[in-house]
């Protein structure tokens, strides 16, 4: 791979998006399903922590489509991918994961780092769950999207993929 | 009105930190897509998938001495409902190629209409499923 990973702001990002979690209260499975929750109690609480979380990312998404426009080879180049089954389907389980029970990957790692033995419960499902979708008869066509190489020019103006 | 402009900074603290990712690294901080690799490990493409999580788990430490009101000590659900939730979540996720923070932060604040819809679906499935909690007598 000719892409190397600065692995200190790796943990430092890991870091502040657990901060950032826990100050917003995301952390807190009553806020999730205040969002889900369109027929009943709906709180906005989580709609407001998105602004400001995907605002700040434009951002930086703006600074990085610069940087590569610039000719800078630090980042991944990975092909964009269509609105597939695969997206809408996952989606769908996702959101009954939600609805059950308000945690999320983010929020649930963040409460098992502050100790909390239900959140390994969770994760412990939920690495279960990551590896059965890779399963080679899921897999399909659209991983090939992962091949990463070095960035040549970029062609679209947000050639990444999303993954998360 | 305080709590509102706390939770968009807080917000835009963690858009930050998943910014800083993206310029540094070239990285989408996607939380499921970063655990999945992490997981299932690859030469030269583990090291940094691995400390990322660990920044995770001692931001989550910290925060329980900054901000101990935002860890719920308690299950939020029945263990068994947790593993059905956790098993959901991570299948869906890596299905649908990201998460609430692949999709939601860092799909949104790219303006990837892919990411957007995923969202969407999140949000309508995820409504959806509490009216059936719910229904059949699920605690609240």
């Amino acid at each position: 791979m000719s892409h190397k990973d600065n692995l200190f702001v790796a943990a430092v990002s890991g870091f502040v998006l657990a901060l950032a979690l826990a100050l917003g209260q995301l952390t807190r499975p009553a806020i999730i399903i205040g969002w889900v929750d369109v027929f009943g109690d709906w709180k906005p609480h989580m709609m407001v922590f998105f602004v400001g979380a995907s605002g700040a990312y434009h951002l930086f998404a703006r600074i990085h489509a610069w940087k590569r426009a610039q000719g800078a080879a630090d980042a991944c180049a990975v092909k964009p991918m269509r609105i597939d089954a695969r997206l809408l389907i996952g989606a769908t389980i996702f959101g009954v994961g939600w609805g059950i029970a308000g945690a999320c990957p983010g929020p649930a790692l963040t409460t098992l780092g502050a100790g909390a033995p239900w959140a390994a419960v969770f994760v412990g499902a939920m690495a279960v769950g990551l590896r059965l979708a890779d399963a080679p008869r899921l897999r399909g066509p659209a991983k090939s999207a992962e091949s990463r190489g070095p960035l040549g020019k970029a062609a679209r103006p947000w050639p990444i993929r999303s993954e998360g | 009105m305080t709590t509102t402009i706390a939770t968009l900074a807080a917000g835009a603290l963690f858009g930050a930190g998943a910014g800083l990712l993206l310029i540094a690294n070239g990285r989408i901080a996607g939380i499921s897509g970063i655990a999945a690799g992490a997981f299932s490990p690859q030469r030269g493409d583990f090291a940094w998938r691995a400390l990322f999580l660990l920044g995770l788990l001692l931001g989550g430490r910290v925060a329980l001495h900054l901000v101990p009101a935002a860890i719920v000590p308690a299950p939020p659900r029945p263990l068994a409902w947790l593993v059905v939730a956790g098993l959901c979540i991570g299948f869906g996720a890596r299905l649908a190629n990201g998460c609430t923070s692949g999709h939601g932060v860092c799909g949104v604040g790219r303006l990837s209409l892919r990411s957007l819809v995923a969202t969407a679906i999140f949000t309508a499935a995820g409504a959806f499923t509490r009216v059936v909690w719910l229904r059949f007598g699920g605690a609240s």
